[in-house]
C-alpha cells in the first residue's frame, strides 16, 4: 500500500533576481515524522510555504493523497488538511484556549455562542491528544508550551494530515520536549505525517524517522535517520564538520577575577546566586529553559532590578541600577533575542555599531562625527567579516549570524571588557555559528571576560572553560571543562535545591 | 532574495523618508499650480508671505511635535502649551513691567517646563505619551485661563511688541520676522535632529526603545530631554502668536496640537517612530497652509476647507502605508 502523503516534485520558486528554489523534492510519508534541515536561507521556509498555500510554485508538482493539487491560498491548503504551527505562534492572548481553537468557527444557538459546546469540543481534542489543559484557560496565563499545545490542537481540530513544525521546540524546557515528543508520537500513531524543522540535531535523533537536507535552495538528500550519524548530516549542510576538537584554548584560569557576583536574590527567580568571571575566561550557563540564567544576566546588566545581592567589577563594589551604569563598567549583554532587545533593525549598520558609544562621536560644536562613525563602524565590519553590502545597509537585511557580529562590534567600540552572551548562536545557521564560536575564543584570547548561556550542550562543552549548572533560579553545580559532559550537566541541572 | 534585499542598500536612516519627502514636495508644487491656474490673485507676492505668514506658528510647533513624534511619542499639549507661553509673557512683560527680551524668555521657560514635566512623567512615572500630555493640555489650558483671569491681555502698550513678528528685520524685503523665525527654528531643527546626539538618540528610541535601554543609553534622561525641546519650540510659537496677536489670548490655541501633528504627517514623519525629517515637516506645514489660504481664494466656503484638509491627511498617510508595505 503506498503511504506517501505528500510528494513535491521538481519544485521552483523565483523572487526577484533570485531563485529561492531549484527543483526541491519532498516527500512524507502517511504516520511519518519527516526532519527538514539546511541552514538558514537553504530553502525550507519557502519550501514550506509553498506547501502551505503562502507562495505559489513557478514550476513543479504537488500530489496530495493520490491526487495532483494546486495551492493557491492558505485557505485551500488547510481545506486540505495541511497545517503549520509558526515558531511565533498565532494565538489571541485575551481569549481562552478553547475560542482560539475554534475562532470562527464557534459553536452556536441560535444567535448565541455556544460556549459550553465550544469548550466540551476543545477538552475533546485536549483529551485525545492527552493534554491536561483547561480550555477556558486565557492564552496569556499559559507557558509557551501549553500554548503550543493549544496550536497543535487547533490543528488537528481542522482534520489536520500533514502538521508542518516550525522550530517547535526553541522555547520549550527539556521537560515540555518530552511532553511535546510523546503527543508527536501520538499524532504519528494517528497517521498524520509531520514535517519537523529544527535546527537541533539531537532532537532530530530522537525523533524523526527520516531527513531531508536543503542547501542554497536545492535538495541535496533524503536520508534515514537511524542509518545516518549527525556529522554526515550537518556535513551535508555546510560541507564541513562544526564542533571539531579544538576546543577552547586553555587560558583564562590564572586570569585576574573581573566580575564577582555575591548572594544575587530576586524573587523566587534567582537565589543566592554567585560566582566569579577572570579576564581571558569563558564561563559556560547550562540549565533548562527557565532555570534562571537570562535572569542572572539582566540581573548583572541591570536590565531588571535585584532584591539584593552585591556585583563586584575589577575587584571594586559597583551599583548598576539599569544598563546604562553597567556599560559605564564595561559590561556588554546580547540577548537571545536579538530583533527585540539586540539591535535597531530599521537602522543601518553603522548607527547600529556606534549606538553605546555615542557620546565618543560628538565632535566640536556638539556636531556628530560621521566620518569616524563611518571609519570605526567599517573597521568593525573588516575585523569581525561582517557580510554586508555597506555600513549603511539596514540590520534587517543582515543574516543572522552577521546581525549578532554586529552586536558584538558595537561592545567592541565601547572597549567593554565583559561580555554576557545569551544563547550567542540561537536561530544562527550552522555555518555561521562555527564563525561565531571562532570569535568567542578570540576575544577570551584578547583577554576579554565572557559569560556565555546556552540551551545546546555541544555548544556550552565547545566554548566553555568553566561551566556553572543552574535549576531552579540557585547554582547547583560547578563543572571544569575537563570533567563536563552532557550527563553530568544534565544531572546538576535537574538538581533542586531546597 | 537576500541578495535582492541587499542590492537595495540605502543610505543612513535620516534619509530613509526621502520618498515620501519627494513626494509630498511634489504634491506642493502642484497645489500652488493648480492654484495658481485656479486664481490669479493666488500666486501675488504678498499672498505668498501671506501663506508663509500664516504657516509660521503650526509650523513652528510641527517642528517641536516632528521631536517627539520620531521617538514614537506624541505630544498633544502644544497647541494649549503654547497659548500658556503667550499668557505667561503678557504676565511677565505687561503684567509685571519686565522688559521685553526677559518676557520672551519666560515664554520660552514656560514652554520648556511644561515639555520637561510632560518628559518626566512619561520617562520616570512611565505614562504613555498621550495621556501625559493630554494631562498636560489641560493643565496648561486651565492654567491660561486661571492666569489671565480668562479675559486676553493686550500688549498695545508694549512699543514695538508686534514688531517681533510682522515686522521685517532684513530691510527692503518684506517678509515678516514671523516668516524668518520659522525657516531659523526649521534650520535649528534640522541641524538637532541629524546632527547632534539628541537626534541620533531620537531615531534609535523610535526604532526600538528597549534594544536602545539595552546598550546603555540613558533613555529616560533623553526622552526628557527630548520633550522639553518640544517644549522649546511650543513657547517660540507662542511668542509669534502673542506678537502677530499683539495679545495674548487664553482662549485659543487648544486644536493646533491636531494641525502640527497632521503637518509632520503629511511630511512623511511616521507616527509609530524612527523615521522623519525636518524638512518634511516644513513641507506638510506648508501643503496645509497653500491649501487653506488657495481654498479661501477660490471662495470655498471655511466647513469644506476643513473636509479637503482631513482627505489630504488621510491620502498623505495612504500613500505612505503603500510605500512601506510594497518593501
Amino acid at each position: 500500500m503506498d503511504q506517501t502523503l505528500v510528494s513535491m516534485d521538481n519544485i521552483t520558486k523565483d523572487f526577484p533576481g533570485v531563485r529561492a528554489l531549484d527543483g526541491c523534492r519532498f516527500e512524507l510519508r502517511k504516520g511519518e515524522v519527516h526532519a527538514l534541515v539546511g541552514e538558514n536561507g537553504a530553502g525550507k521556509s519557502t519550501l514550506m510555504k509553498v506547501l502551505t498555500g503562502v507562495y505559489r510554485k513557478d514550476a513543479g508538482r504537488i500530489v496530495y493523497d493520490g491526487n495532483e493539487v494546486d495551492i493557491p491560498d492558505t485557505r485551500t491548503a488547510q481545506k486540505l488538511g495541511i497545517s503549520i504551527i509558526h515558531q511565533e505562534l498565532n494565538l489571541a492572548k485575551d481569549l481562552t484556549a478553547a475560542q482560539n481553537i475554534f475562532l470562527g468557527r464557534e459553536p452556536r444557538r441560535g444567535l448565541m455562542l455556544d460556549e459550553r459546546k465550544l469548550n466540551e469540543q476543545a477538552a475533546r481534542l485536549f483529551e485525545r491528544l492527552g493534554i491536561e489543559l483547561d480550555p477556558r484557560v486565557k492564552i496569556a496565563e499559559l507557558t509557551v508550551a501549553n500554548q503550543q499545545m493549544v496550536e497543535i490542537a487547533k490543528a488537528l481540530s481542522f482534520d489536520a494530515k500533514v502538521l508542518i513544525m516550525d522550530e517547535p521546540t526553541a522555547a520549550l524546557s527539556e521537560a515540555e520536549i518530552g511532553s511535546l515528543f510523546r503527543i508527536i508520537g501520538q499524532l504519528k500513531a494517528e497517521g498524520v505525517g509531520i514535517v519537523y524543522i529544527s535546527h537541533r540535531m539531537d532532537e532530530l535523533k530522537k525523533i524523526t524517522d527520516r531527513i531531508t537536507v536543503m542547501r542554497d535552495g536545492a535538495y541535496i538528500d533524503t536520508v534515514a535517520t537511524a542509518e545516518t550519524p549527525i556529522e554526515r548530516i550537518i556535513a551535508m549542510m555546510v560541507g564541513r564538520e562544526l564542533y571539531h576538537a579544538s576546543g577552547p584554548a586553555q587560558t583564562g584560569k590564572n586570569g585576574e577575577i573581573v566580575l564577582e557576583v555575591r548572594h544575587l536574590n530576586r524573587g523566587k527567580q534567582l537565589k543566592d546566586v554567585g560566582f566569579t568571571l577572570r579576564k581571558g575566561e569563558i564561563v559556560g550557563f547550562a540549565g533548562l529553559v527557565g532555570a534562571g540564567r537570562t535572569e542572572v544576566a539582566r540581573a548583572i546588566f541591570g536590565a531588571d532590578p535585584i532584591d539584593s545581592g552585591d556585583i563586584y567589577v575589577h575587584g571594586r563594589k559597583v551599583r548598576i541600577r539599569n544598563p546604562y551604569d553597567a556599560v559605564r563598567e564595561g559590561i556588554g549583554y546580547l540577548s537571545e533575542d536579538r530583533k527585540q532587545f539586540g539591535c535597531l533593525v530599521d537602522m543601518d549598520v553603522k548607527t547600529n555599531i556606534a549606538l553605546p558609544s555615542m557620546r565618543s562621536f560628538v565632535g566640536g560644536l556638539g556636531w556628530m562625527n560621521d566620518r569616524r562613525i563611518g571609519d570605526v563602524s567599517a573597521q568593525i565590519v573588516e575585523r569581525l567579516c561582517v557580510k554586508t553590502p555597506g555600513t549603511g545597509q539596514l540590520v534587517k537585511f543582515l543574516s543572522g549570524g552577521n546581525q549578532q557580529k554586529v552586536i558584538i562590534g558595537k561592545w567592541l567600540v565601547r572597549d567593554c571588557d565583559i561580555f554576557i552572551f545569551d544563547e550567542p548562536t540561537r536561530g544562527i545557521d550552522v555555518g555561521a555559528k562555527g564563525e561565531i564560536y571562532e570569535l568567542l575564543d578570540e576575544l577570551a584570547a584578547q583577554g576579554k571576560a565572557i559569560l556565555m548561556i546556552s540551551s545546546e550542550l555541544p555548544e556550552v562543552l565547545r566554548l566553555s572553560h568553566r561551566i556553572i549548572v543552574m535549576c531552579e533560579g540557585a547554582i547547583t553545580g560547578e563543572l571544569r571543562r575537563e570533567e563536563a559532559t552532557q550527563e553530568n550537566i544534565m544531572q546538576y541541572a535537574t538538581r533542586r535545591i531546597g | 532574495m537576500k541578495t535582492a534585499a541587499a542590492g537595495r542598500a540605502r543610505g543612513t536612516p535620516l534619509k530613509s523618508g526621502a520618498l515620501q519627502q519627494i513626494l509630498a514636495f511634489a504634491s506642493l508644487i502642484v497645489l500652488v499650480l493648480f492654484f495658481s491656474a485656479a486664481s490669479s490673485n493666488f500666486f501675488q507676492f504678498d499672498n505668498i508671505v501671506g501663506i508663509l505668514l500664516s504657516t509660521a506658528v503650526t509650523g513652528v510647533l510641527a517642528l517641536g511635535s516632528t521631536f517627539v513624534i520620531v521617538t514614537g511619542g506624541i505630544d498633544l499639549s502644544v497647541g494649549t502649551v503654547m497659548t500658556l507661553s503667550s499668557v505667561m509673557t503678557g504676565v511677565f512683560i505687561v503684567g509685571m513691567g519686565l522688559p521685553v527680551p526677559i518676557g520672551i524668555a519666560g515664554g520660552i521657560l514656560t514652554g520648556a517646563v511644561c515639555g520637561l514635566l510632560s518628559g518626566l512623567s512619561i520617562a520616570k512615572m512611565n505614562i504613555p505619551p498621550f495621556i501625559a500630555t493630554l494631562a498636560m493640555m489641560m493643565i496648561a489650558k486651565g492654567l491660561a485661563l486661571v492666569i489671565s483671569g480668562t479675559k486676553p491681555i493686550y500688549f498695545t502698550s508694549v512699543k514695538g511688541f508686534s514688531d517681533i513678528a510682522l515686522s521685517s528685520v532684513i530691510p527692503g524685503l518684506n517678509i515678516p520676522n514671523a516668516v524668518l523665525i520659522f525657516f531659523a527654528a526649521a534650520l535649528l531643527g534640522g541641524l538637532l535632529l541629524t546632527k547632534t546626539i539628541v537626534g541620533r538618540y531620537n531615531f534609535a528610541l523610535g526604532s526600538n526603545e528597549e534594544a536602545t535601554r539595552l546598550s546603555g543609553v540613558n533613555v529616560d534622561f533623553w526622552k526628557v530631554v527630548i520633550y522639553t525641546i518640544t517644549g522649546i519650540f511650543t513657547g517660540i510659537a507662542g511668542i509669534i502668536m502673542a506678537s502677530r496677536l499683539n495679545s495674548a489670548q487664553p482662549a485659543l490655541g487648544a486644536g493646533y496640537e491636531l494641525e502640527a501633528i497632521a503637518a509632520v504627517v503629511i511630511g512623511g514623519t511616521s507616527l509609530s517612530g524612527g523615521k522623519g525629517t525636518i524638512l518634511g515637516t516644513v513641507i506638510g506645514a506648508l501643503i496645509m497652509s497653500v491649501l487653506t489660504n488657495g481654498l479661501r481664494i477660490m471662495s470655498v466656503p471655511q466647513e469644506w476647507q476643513t473636509v479637503v484638509v482631513g482627505i489630504v491627511i488621510m491620502l498623505a498617510v495612504y500613500t505612505d502605508m503603500m510605500r512601506r508595505r510594497k518593501k
